[in-house]
């Protein structure tokens, strides 16, 4: 598989042992947190903003809560929405790309012309938009935000799609009188998976930020829960007594996101073009092969 | 070993002195220490030119790169010397090598369209190549005007003031010569530099290589994988095999009388305008770095090989004033090359057409590209469609595909009229005409394995098929096109240029088409893998009984494939009829102009 090698060759760059390190350090956290946190992460159990302790090893928060467990508990919500959100932006925007390019004409104009419009709204405004009409719903937080994805996405996909539209293979399948929606996934999307995994690693980065960033602005999970982008929100006033239960959430996102960014860069760096000819691929696999060994 | 050129001491005339000497040259990829490229020694006089032939893979780019004291990304020159003018180019330190390069060696690229920037006009690159070696010319202006003149240009049409995309490719390529002579260098490397050119303009080009040359003492290398373009330009040339020089000798002995059974393999699969024979190519391709075999490089694919070939290296000999690199180059002797070849078997059918065109005008948009076009195409037999770019072959072709639709005029197949576009036609009849594209690069699905390119077809015409009987035909259509079942699971970027255009040739005959169009399929080819392709599809054509339309620029080749053909000239037909009789009495000036800039293997016909 294509996309299975891709991941393995970015893996061994020192750039993807970084960053896939980073993020599954963070996901790790998130995921076995609510199975380990030593207190119910709404429970009452010290003074606001104590600094740390033995009992409390990151101190206490606004309203005295434990907030290592809070810290803890309050990620895997943020990490469920955002792959949530990735994936249906990626899918929508690259449907609406590659159909865009592929058919031309009237489509191409419609589509292109939709996504322009909702380019020209910054993606968080666009998202609290939606948000405050319909109300702070969990899944129409993750639609927002995939939705404000899917125009960026369709532009790359769109550009990608003309190019490989106009190679022989494809002529050669339409010769054929095979129906489009029939070329597009059988013969366009299979080339297009570099730029997929591109997109949907930059994206999911995007995501992480926006979704933390509406749980700051308190458009998420409804308060008693814990939750990162909140938890920077309703300690920073104790910032100068307990500094942690700010830094901690804070630097989780950082890490996160530096190490989905990073990630996906070693990907894009080893996704270079599949059309070499042989002799410059003998070559390259050579050396990829020897360093390797 | 001796390195001198024998060519050179065998008409005794020569006396320049020695611009540029290779000793021993070694470049090796910088991982693993093998070696890409060895042994290789050569000298240029000044005013001479050097051919350096091969197929693709054979290391000839990469030692012209090297002459430029360059190695591409992973390859590393690991020993030998390169002299110019008695400096060594490999002693010298990255910035005097800046100094060197474009003042004392210059490079003709490939694609001079690549290698012009499409924002500066042509006086500024020019100016600029100048600019960056201050002190190497005192008037810039002056030998910008020069220059010009001397690769035939004329400075009075404002070519100064024009952009690249201003100018025809073989102006670009003209534009490109004169830089490269612009500082007066003392060697000039040419990369294959009229690959994308028509013959004419490719010939005119070579004279003026050699010209300048001539008249400026300049030593330069040639870099083709066309032994016709080679035959009649340079005087000494070195056959170059899995990074190794394995003949070298002046272009006389080396083309009439070849020695090395590789050399003769790659002359005998050079097409000829004056013979119809059937062309022999070589089977197989060149080894890879670091899978070469012991021995000989070449036993494997040679029919001359002995028990001795793969256990021993063989070490160059001088053999009638020539070098070679082989074990039994005493026992082979220098034959003169056989009078070649099986005549091609023609038989004329006059019979219903299978494919009638009638004042057939095409356009895009606005521009007419196809002007009252009529053509037959008699079924089981084969029509070329000859021309340079530009003469609307290719738009020809794919208004009978169907994949433009833009025009006007009948077309009708078995008598029935076609309908212009392929979206307009019969799902049978898109079965029954088959295509082959001209780049098998491109035509293949680089995520699709060949067992799946070939199969689709078969799952989209003929759906009653089981999996057992779509495999069964796929096997067939395989061992048709001459390759086994191991290459059922590769993928395109697995295979040689070759092999993939027999999966292109293999996915339009498994559907068992009546008209098969060939649009230059052997365009992107090496001359020994075209030849070999071109008689897989004559066999192919007589075995199926198929109809063809062969579309090419190469004259040479239309003779050894097709039975009447079409020369087409700006969108016209200028002459039609059998192909003997378009070759031999041609009536019209196009035609007779394309016949004689067809670079011919004559070597050593020079004009002063």
């Amino acid at each position: 598989m294509q996309w299975l090698a891709t991941l393995k060759a970015a893996v061994r760059t020192p750039r993807g042992a970084v960053g896939l390190g980073l993020t599954g350090f963070v996901v790790l956290l998130a995921v076995i947190g609510p199975h380990v946190e030593p207190y119910s992460p709404t429970n009452f159990v010290t003074i606001p903003f104590s600094t740390p302790s033995a009992q409390d090893l990151l101190g206490g928060d606004t309203l005295g809560r434990d907030v290592l467990s809070r810290v803890l508990d309050g990620g895997w919500v943020l990490l469920i929405m955002a792959v949530a959100a990735t994936a249906f932006g990626v899918i929508v925007g690259g449907a609406a790309g590659i159909s865009a390019a592929y058919l031309r004409g009237k489509i191409d104009g419609i589509i292109m012309r939709t996504v322009d419009v909702v380019l020209a709204f910054p993606s968080l405004v666009f998202a609290l938009m939606l948000v405050s009409i319909i109300g702070p719903k969990l899944w129409l937080i993750v639609l927002a935000v995939g939705f404000a994805h899917a125009p960026a996405v369709a532009r790359v996909l769109r550009s990608a799609t003309l190019d490989i539209s106009e190679r022989d293979y494809v002529k050669a399948v339409e010769l054929q009188g095979v129906k489009p929606a029939k070329v597009m996934r059988s013969e366009i999307l299979p080339n297009l998976i570099s730029p997929l995994m591109v997109e949907t690693g930059l994206r999911l980065t995007y995501s992480i930020v926006l979704m933390a960033g509406l749980n700051f602005l308190g458009f998420g999970q409804p308060p008693p829960a814990a939750n990162w982008g909140f938890m920077i929100q309703e300690n920073r006033i104790g910032l100068s007594s307990n500094p942690w239960a700010v830094v901690v959430p804070a630097a989780l996102i950082a890490l996160l996101t530096i190490g989905t960014n990073t990630f996906t860069d070693a990907i894009a760096r080893v996704a270079i073009g599949v059309d070499r000819r042989p002799e410059e691929a003998a070559l390259i696999d050579e050396l990829v092969a020897r360093e390797a060994a | 070993m001796s390195t001198t050129a024998p060519a050179a001491s065998e008409t005794g005339l020569t006396t320049a002195p020695v611009r540029l000497e290779i000793q021993n040259l070694r470049i090796e990829l910088a991982s693993s220490g093998e070696d890409v490229v060895d042994e290789v020694s050569f000298t240029v006089r000044a005013g001479e030119l050097l051919g350096l032939v091969g197929e693709s893979g054979s290391g000839k780019t990469t030692v012209a790169l090297a002459l430029l004291g360059h190695a591409r990304r992973g390859l590393a020159i690991a020993g030998g010397r390169i002299n110019l003018d008695g400096e060594d180019l490999l002693s010298l330190r990255p910035a005097q090598l800046r100094a060197v390069r474009g003042a004392k060696v210059a490079y003709v690229p490939q694609d001079p369209s690549a290698a012009l920037n499409p924002t500066l006009r042509i006086g500024l690159q020019l100016r600029e190549a100048l600019n960056c070696h201050p002190g190497a010319v005192e008037d810039v202006e002056a030998r910008t005007v020069e220059v010009l003149q001397d690769a035939r240009l004329d400075v009075n049409s404002g070519i100064l003031k024009r952009y690249p995309h201003q100018l025809s490719g073989g102006q670009q390529q003209r534009v490109a010569l004169a830089m490269a002579f612009a500082c007066r260098p003392s060697l000039i490397v040419l990369d294959e530099p009229t690959t994308g050119l028509d013959v004419s303009t490719q010939r005119h080009v070579l004279e003026t290589v050699r010209a300048l040359c001539r008249s400026y003492g300049v030593a330069a290398v040639y870099v083709s994988h066309d032994l016709a373009v080679v035959g009649g330009l340079v005087s000494d040339v070195a056959v170059m095999y899995a990074g190794r020089i394995i003949e070298l000798g002046s272009t006389q002995q080396v083309f009439n009388f070849p020695i090395h059974p590789y050399t003769r393999g790659l002359l005998e699969a050079v097409p000829s305008p004056d013979r119809s024979e059937v062309l022999t190519g070589m089977k197989g391709q060149p080894p890879r770095p670091g899978r070469r075999p012991k021995g000989c490089s070449f036993a494997p694919r040679c029919s001359y090989a002995v028990e001795r070939c793969s256990i021993e290296s063989p070490a160059p000999l001088h053999a009638t004033g020539r070098l070679v690199r082989c074990l039994r180059a005493s026992e082979l002797g220098a034959g003169a090359l056989a009078a070649r070849g099986t005549p091609v078997p023609v038989s004329l059918t006059v019979s219903e057409p299978i494919l009638q065109l009638n004042e057939l005008s095409a356009s895009y948009g606005r521009h007419a590209v196809l002007h009252d076009v009529n053509l037959q195409v008699a079924p089981e037999s084969c029509t070329a469609i000859v021309g340079e770019s530009g003469s609307g072959k290719t738009t020809l072709a794919r208004c009978i595909v169907g994949l433009h639709a833009n025009w006007r005029g009948q077309m009708s197949f078995e008598a029935s009229p076609l309908a212009r576009g392929m979206r307009g036609r019969q799902i049978e009849l898109l079965k029954r005409i088959q295509y082959i594209f001209q780049n098998p690069y491109t035509s293949l699905n680089p995520r699709k394995t060949v067992s799946q390119i070939i199969s689709q077809p078969l799952e989209h015409f003929e759906r009653q098929l089981t999996t057992r009987e779509r495999e069964v035909r796929i096997a067939r259509v395989l061992a048709d096109v001459s390759l086994g079942s191991a290459f059922l699971h590769r993928f395109p970027d697995q295979l040689s240029g070759g092999e993939r255009q027999r999966v292109a040739i293999a996915r339009a005959l498994v559907v068992e088409p009546d008209l098969l169009v060939c649009d230059e399929v052997t365009s992107a080819l090496d001359v020994s893998v075209q030849a070999v392709i071109v008689e897989l599809l004559r066999r192919l054509q007589h075995e199926h009984r198929l109809a063809m339309i062969f579309i090419t620029h190469n004259l040479a080749l239309v003779r050894s494939i097709a039975q009447t053909a079409v020369v087409l000239c700006e969108g016209r037909v200028v002459e039609a009829g059998p192909v003997e009789e378009i070759l031999e009495h041609p009536s019209d000036e196009y035609t007779i102009r394309l016949i004689k800039d067809v670079p011919k293997l004559t070597p050593g016909a020079k004009e002063p």
